[in-house]
């Protein structure tokens, strides 16, 4: 019964939202360069095909990639923000200002600095917008460790290793999925973010791009499905995760 | 009988933005082997930085800490640790809880022996049946009794309990106190209790030792003359009665509320 309303929810909600857009698009007599409605996705689905699962297989192996980097480095800051308290003030207002400036500033910049190394690009620009919350996660989870955890091991002669292998890291698990599921779609905003804006580029937003180009708006809208539906699956899998390895911090219902 | 751990002439401050910290001030404490020693004093006075010079997280500025003819220098994996916060591991089941500290220092020991150990003292505290249970599905009193196995189930010679039930309401408390008493019988430790309840000190310890305020020194150390064998309800009773009383008013001397008599300041 459970198991039904947590999968038949979601899709009704889904074939609703669906059937309201249509029916607004049909109320209005929108013309599809205005408006398109659901059922004119469909064709434009099916003539790209190809190119959506070659595009749709780009991006996602793009913003993943970036996001493992992201996770790798986000996840050393953090270590390091964590235990120094010296290098938590020193790097924090850094990290602060490299957040804030908008990345769509620094695409351009980026797409100069690598000419044509459109993977090295994209992948970097999902690394940058997404590495923050993961390192400041992190940081915030070790450094606030209270002293008495680290100190049943220590007062056994235990070194800061095995502190943080058995009790610091696992402690902060459920803050890092936390900021993973917020870094997951900033990674993914990243990526499209250079394939729309970089010239030549492929990837979903290249085909968004050339389908703006084209005037084709119903490519255009079907392009937007596709990334939401790579939204939800990227961050389910994050979900999915979680459950996996932070189960133990999710409270029992009732 | 030599003392088992000493501390001796002690003096630490803390270094802070506002300069250093006198916390505690020429301390001179002596514990036999198998004693239990319960230390009260204000709060904030350094009861706390004391089990950790004990422990051997840190290293005073001046005297030195001796634990069974050994100087201090670093932690040892002969103490073992409760403090008010049972800071229980959740992604763990109380079982696996009980027996981090042998992942540790318990290489010697098959992994077999490691768990009837870690089930041996779960029963006795009367946590049978919770060993696969998460903590969070334990209350905070039975929460506190799986801290107790843990600081006992590598076999300390010392265990050093920070405002162990602190936390707890007072029944609670005065089962853990009674759990304490059988932990007692059962295990061969030397032990520190910190408490801020004189009933418990007067209940569970041999020697109290009275603070005095921050910089925190030995003001007034009191021998415990009621029987090994003590009730919950010879607390009510004299010679409880009259320690307490002594101990009330040590307190308030400690607080600079009442003034010292001479003839009660030990030392
Ligand atoms: N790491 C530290 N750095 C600076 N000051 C500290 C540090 N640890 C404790 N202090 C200060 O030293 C004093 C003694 O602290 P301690 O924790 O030993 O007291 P306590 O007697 O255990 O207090 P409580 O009764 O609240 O448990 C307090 O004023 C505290 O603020
Ligand atoms: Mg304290």
């Amino acid at each position: 019964m459970t198991s039904l309303r947590k999968f038949a929810a979601p899709v009704i909600a889904i074939l609703l939202f669906l059937a309201g857009w249509e029916w607004l698009v049909w109320v209005n007599g929108w013309p599809t360069y205005k408006m398109a409605a659901p059922s004119d996705l469909w064709p434009a689905f099916w003539k790209f095909r190809w190119l959506f699962l070659e595009y749709g297989w780009q991006t996602l192996w793009r913003t993943v990639a970036g996001l493992a980097l992201a996770i790798v480095f986000g996840v050393a800051v953090g270590m390091v923000m964590g235990f120094s308290r010296t290098v938590r003030d020193g790097l924090y207002p850094l990290l602060v200002g490299f957040n804030a400036i908008p990345k769509a500033t620094v695409v351009p910049i980026l797409a100069l600095m690598f000419v044509g190394q459109h993977d090295m690009n994209t992948i970097l620009i999902a690394f940058m917008i997404s590495f923050f919350p993961i390192a400041v996660s992190v940081s915030i989870g070790l450094s606030t460790l209270e002293p008495e955890y680290r100190d049943i091991l220590r007062s056994l002669g235990a070194s800061q290793v095995t502190v943080f292998w058995k009790i610091a890291l696992p402690k902060t698990l459920p803050e890092f999925f936390g900021a993973l599921k917020v870094s997951v779609t900033l990674a993914f905003i990243g990526t499209n973010l250079m394939e729309i804006i970089s010239p030549h580029g492929r990837g979903l937003g290249a085909l968004f791009d050339s389908g703006k180009i084209s005037s084709d708006y119903p490519l255009m809208f079907a392009v937007l499905i596709a990334l939401a539906l790579l939204g939800i699956v990227l961050y389910y899998i994050v979900v999915a995760l979680e459950k996996t390895f932070a189960g133990w911090a999710e409270r029992a219902p009732g | 009988m030599p003392a088992h751990i000493e501390l001796r002439e002690i003096t630490h401050a803390y270094q802070t933005d506002a300069g250093p910290l006198p916390v505690l001030d020429n301390l001179n404490i002596k514990m036999a082997e198998g004693s239990f020693t319960a230390v009260v004093g204000p709060s904030g006075c350094g009861k706390s930085t004391l089990t950790r010079l004990i422990a051997g997280l840190m290293r005073p500025d001046e005297g030195q800490v001796w634990l069974g003819g050994k100087m201090v220098t670093s932690p040892r994996p002969t103490v073992g640790m409760a403090f008010q916060n049972p800071v229980l591991l959740e992604w763990r089941t109380i079982l696996r809880n009980v027996m981090l500290p042998l992942e540790i220092v318990g290489q010697r020991m098959s992994r077999s022996d490691q768990e009837a150990r870690a089930r041996e003292l779960l029963s006795l505290v009367g946590l049978e049946g919770f060993e696969d249970k998460r903590p969070s599905e334990l209350s905070g009193g039975m929460r506190q009794r799986a801290s107790l196995c843990r600081a006992l189930v590598h076999r300390p010679e010392v265990l050093i309990l920070d405002e162990p039930f602190g936390a707890l309401d007072a029944f609670t408390r005065e089962d853990l106190w009674q759990t304490m008493a059988r932990l007692r019988h059962e295990e061969k430790f030397t032990a520190v209790l910190i408490t801020h309840d004189l009933r418990e000190s007067v209940f569970l310890a041999d020697n109290i030792v009275v603070l005095s305020g921050r910089p925190a020194t030995s003001q007034y150390v009191l021998a415990n003359t009621l029987p090994a064998d003590r009730t919950l309800d010879d607390l009510y009773a004299q010679p409880a009665t009259e320690m307490l009383a002594i101990l009330r008013h040590q307190i308030q001397v400690a607080q600079g509320r009442a003034p010292a008599e001479p003839q009660e300041a030990a030392q």
